[in-house]
């Protein structure tokens, strides 16, 4: 090997450790895929219920006993509540799994620091935006939750590919352009949040998984 | 000209060196076990480089404790980072000179 191969190598070393040692790489496009299957089914059996054709509060009856009790209450009482909390619960469960297999086919731990930096990094955009979204609907504002979630979850993917694989940056723009779009569109939401959450995830899950794992 | 390889730095003339000195220029602190995940090597092995940097002054090293356990942390120091930067842009100058 001549001098000059060395020191390629020698570079080509490096960055590779650089690369290694600061981003979480373990991220697997499957995941991508099967949190999007799970966010177009979320949509489609919250569908009816956001469009008005099948009533979303449980038990108005209920409900009226219980609105003392301030909105917290009425939250629990909500179909969509719980059609959103069991889509985030499926597309989290989904998204780990795969995601933990690749960390094992590599050989690196799925709970280092650099899985740590990136869930930190992650989290507080997501946090943040839930709160407010929250708040939101404290006050009725319902029309502004999806393109909500579509802004900050892009906000948070942005800020993430810093520390994974830079191509989530390009999802998290996706995310954003669907959200800013969605503001001048406020009642169809829904279609808007399963095209961001759903087509999205899975368009870029089949990317990476070709362009990485296959 | 001043010949390149004179500023290419005998004491990161090793892949494990080179491995820790890359691992800690994007990390603030790494500790032991994070090192040895990274590159791969066996305990005896790593510790022998992390000394070798540690006596010339390339790293800094603090040894604490996680509960019983002992945790050593490593971090580059001033001198350590400059003479890396050093050793790479000379790597860079041997590349472009048969260009």
């Amino acid at each position: 090997m001549t001098e000059q191969e060395q020191s390629l190598h020698a570079l080509h070393d490096i960055k590779k450790m650089m690369e290694r040692s600061s981003r979480f790489i373990s991220l697997s496009g499957l995941s991508g895929i099967s949190a999007g299957i799970c966010a177009l089914i979320g949509a489609w059996l919250a569908h009816p219920y956001v469009m008005g054709t099948r009533d979303f509060i449980m038990s108005w009856e209920k409900a009226y006993q219980l609105a003392g009790n301030g909105t917290w209450v009425l939250l629990f009482r909500n179909w969509l509540f719980w059609i959103a909390a069991g889509t985030f619960t499926a597309a989290f469960i989904s998204a780990f799994l795969f995601t933990y297999l690749k960390s094992k086919k590599q050989g690196i731990p799925i709970w280092g620091s650099t899985a740590k930096r990136l869930m930190i990094n992650v989290c507080i955009p997501l946090i943040v935006g839930g709160v407010f979204l929250l708040k939101l609907l404290d006050y009725g504002t319902f029309g502004l939750v999806a393109p909500g979630c579509l802004l900050f979850y892009g906000l948070a993917l942005v800020n993430a590919s810093k520390y994974t694989l830079d191509e989530i940056r390009y999802l998290g723009y996706g995310q954003i352009l669907l959200g800013l779009i969605n503001l001048f569109f406020v009642g169809s939401g829904l279609y808007f949040w399963a095209a961001g959450f759903g087509v999205l995830h899975i368009a870029y899950g089949i990317y990476m998984w070709q362009k990485y794992e296959k | 000209m001043l010949n390149p390889i004179n500023h290419l730095n005998k004491l990161f003339d090793s892949r494990v060196r080179l491995g820790i000195m890359s691992a800690l220029m994007v990390n603030e602190t790494l500790n032991f076990n994070e090192l040895k995940e990274l590159l791969e090597i066996t305990d005896g092995n790593l510790a022998s480089h992390l000394k070798a940097l540690e006596e010339n002054e390339i790293i800094k090293v603090e040894k604490g404790f996680i509960g019983r356990k002992t945790n050593t942390i490593y971090s580059i120091t001033k001198v350590g980072n400059k003479s890396f930067k050093e050793h790479i842009n000379a790597l860079e100058k041997m590349i472009k000179a048969t260009k």
